[in-house]
């Protein structure tokens, strides 16, 4: 044996206590980007404080009422939730570009077997949320199991389901009176609270909920770690025994469903049932929320309750330009140097990590 | 000396190998990474393998341990034949392993890399029901298993593992595999990045494994090391295993002299 070298006898003596260090002549800006890397949700929400804020004194208490801001949370609720689905996705690492159509189409299925079949409005909203838990499969098959890039797959998936929706519907509308007569259960999530000039639908209030359960998940649940970890080093994550292929699946399939509960709560939202819908940008404004809210599109970084902010964000915006009397394109304008800045904010907390 | 080593290598005839390989071959396109592979690891033991770089060692290893699945050959693991579609599937059987390129995820705390994949759940309803992960039981043997490494300069056991320096990570990633293997463990470089401290208490650790009864492959280019923990040195070249030998009977030299082709050892598979 050669065994312990003559270097080495001094070890017994080495420390045994945890190190720990005085902390204060850290900057204040080194530590604000500390703060942001282990709160990766505090950004969205400063920023949108501060623009609630800014449009307030700008507009005044017609913008500050709780009226308005319970408004806003009535606009956002259908993206907040297709956000809350494209946050699962960004989090692996991938994208779901047909979020939005597999959403009208779900729509579609849930007013035809309701309103034009005739069949229990319970059978109509299972079919719904099959239709959209299969596109998902669909989508998870290709990515997980096929191992194509996510944003080919839902490049090519977006268009199909988007044409399907049209040929399946013929273009036709399902009237409000109509799902108000055969299926009112559709028009659940129109129902509302007033709380003084406050007026919570049941949509807002699912909307807020289901973030809520996500943000449970995936902090608090192996499965949630899991679809961090996949996203974070597939390669690392498959080593360390975790089945990739498993979670890929399980987390398109559930954005596939979370896309059809939106579609449910879209209905109560637009009272018609709207095939032509599908050519609305819904998946461009739920990647914008994600990516507002500090999901990094590299995935395995960011929390979910940014997207619940990010999407509050564009639409105090919209209501806050809107209201100031704007065209229309600075909110696009406006959006567009937010998703910006969100990216380089992104960056620049990473650097804090590495 | 002599005797010693002999009934070391008698009694190791005798008892039949935990894992062993009977020619593995693994190429990717035109190279080749394994050709006409065997490897024997024996209850209890220290089995070292060292080799050039590019020898072999790693594709070895991960033939064995699932990460990879050779073009032909058979692995057993007590005799049965296994074949692993996957590190979990050979996790699930035992075997443990640190991957050269440590396979932890960066954005996840120390906590969570080391409970990938088997992570504990809080007792009663919440853990059942609402599937609700038990951190604090999660954190403390974390820690535990850290301080038993030596690695007091880990401050936050909450820290996310990119914030870590390479010797850490490399602690973290021993730590998690050394807590965990049952059956074998299996270490590929343990301590390339590590300091003069942590290095003695991971040799430290191989021998307390050893000791619980459970054997260890090393992968090391560090000749002291080997010599000094291994009880048996597995020699790999150019894909495959050139020959085994006791530390006891041959010098450093000889073993650097057979791994780069200097010298042909005399038996070609001994022990
Ligand atoms: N994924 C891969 N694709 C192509 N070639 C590979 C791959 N993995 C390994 N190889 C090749 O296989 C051979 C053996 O590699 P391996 O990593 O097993 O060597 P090693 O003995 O572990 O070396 P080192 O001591 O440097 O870690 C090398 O020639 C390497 O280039
Ligand atoms: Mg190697």
């Amino acid at each position: 044996m050669s065994g312990i070298q003559e270097f080495e006898r001094v070890l017994d003596g080495s420390d045994k206590n945890v190190a720990s260090f005085e902390h204060q002549n850290i900057s204040f800006l080194k530590r604000a980007q500390h703060f942001l890397h282990s709160t990766p949700a505090a950004v969205p929400l400063i920023v949108l404080v501060l623009s609630i804020l800014i449009f307030g004194l700008t507009i005044g208490g017609r913008f500050f009422s709780s009226y308005t801001l319970t408004l806003i949370l009535q606009q956002i609720a259908v993206v907040g939730i297709l956000g809350s689905a494209q946050t699962l996705v960004i989090l692996t690492a991938g994208i779901d570009l047909s979020i939005g159509v597999v959403m009208v189409i779900s729509a579609v299925i849930m007013g035809n077997v309701a309103v034009t079949y005739g069949l229990p409005t319970p059978i109509a909203i299972l079919a719904g949320l099959l239709t959209g838990g299969l596109c998902g499969l669909f989508n998870g098959f290709l990515v997980a199991i096929v191992k194509l890039p996510p944003f080919i797959v839902t490049l090519g998936s977006w268009n199909i389901v988007m044409a399907t929706n049209f040929i399946y519907s013929a273009n036709q509308t399902i009237r409000d009176a109509d799902v108000d007569a055969n299926a009112p259960l559709l028009h659940l999530f129109a129902i509302n609270f007033r709380i003084g000039s406050a007026i919570l639908t049941l949509g807002v209030i699912s909307m807020v909920v289901l973030v809520g359960v996500l943000w449970y998940v995936l902090n608090h649940t192996a499965w949630g770690r899991h679809v961090y970890a996949v996203g974070d080093d597939p390669e690392a994550a498959k080593l360390s025994g975790i089945q990739t292929r498993k979670v890929l699946l399980s987390v398109y399939t559930l954005a596939g469903v979370i896309a059809a509960f939106a579609a449910w709560v879209s209905i109560g939202r637009n009272g018609s049932v709207s095939p032509s819908a599908a050519v609305t940008d819904y998946n461009l404004q739920a990647i914008t929320a994600t990516v507002i809210g500090g999901i990094s599109l590299f995935g395995g970084r960011g929390s979910i309750l940014g997207t619940l902010f990010g999407a509050m964000l564009v639409g105090v915006v919209s209501m806050g330009l809107n209201m100031l009397g704007a065209d229309p394109q600075w909110k696009v304008m406006l959006t567009g140097w937010l998703i910006i800045a969100a990216v380089a904010i992104d960056q620049w907390i990473r650097k804090a990590g590495v | 000396m002599a005797p010693e080593a002999n009934m070391q290598t008698n009694t190791q005839r005798d008892v039949r190998p935990i894992l062993s390989a009977r020619g593995l071959f693994k190429r990717y396109g035109r190279v080749t990474a394994l050709d006409n592979a065997d490897f024997d690891l024996y209850p209890g033991e220290i089995l070292a393998v060292i080799g050039d770089n590019g020898a072999g060692k790693s594709s070895l290893i991960k033939a064995i341990s699932g990460a990879i699945r050779p073009d032909d050959g058979e692995i057993t693991l007590e005799g049965r034949v296994v074949n692993f579609k996957s590190p979990l599937e050979a996790r699930d059987a035992g075997i443990e392993t640190v991957y050269q390129n440590l396979a932890l995820s960066p954005a996840l705390s120390i906590t969570d890399n080391m409970f990938l994949g088997r992570e504990i759940r809080k007792p009663g309803f919440m853990g059942t029901v609402l599937r609700k992960l038990d951190h604090k039981a999660m954190d403390k043997f974390a820690r535990e298993k850290l301080s038993e490494l030596g690695l007091m300069t880990i401050q936050n056991i909450n820290q996310a593992v990119e914030t870590l320096s390479g010797g850490q990570r490399q602690g973290v990633a021993v730590a998690r595999a050394a807590a965990f293997g049952s059956k074998v463990i299996i270490l590929d470089e343990p301590t390339a990045a590590l300091g003069v401290k942590e290095s003695r208490k991971v040799l430290e650790l191989i021998l307390d494994v050893r000791s619980r009864g459970i054997p260890i492959v090393l992968i090391s280019h560090n000749m002291p090391h080997v010599f000094e923990v291994a009880d048996r040195i597995h020699i790999h070249r150019l894909g495959r295993r050139l020959t085994v030998i006791n530390p006891k009977d041959y010098t450093m030299s000889d073993a650097v002299a057979f791994m780069t082709g200097a010298k042909a050892p005399s038996e070609p598979v001994a022990a």
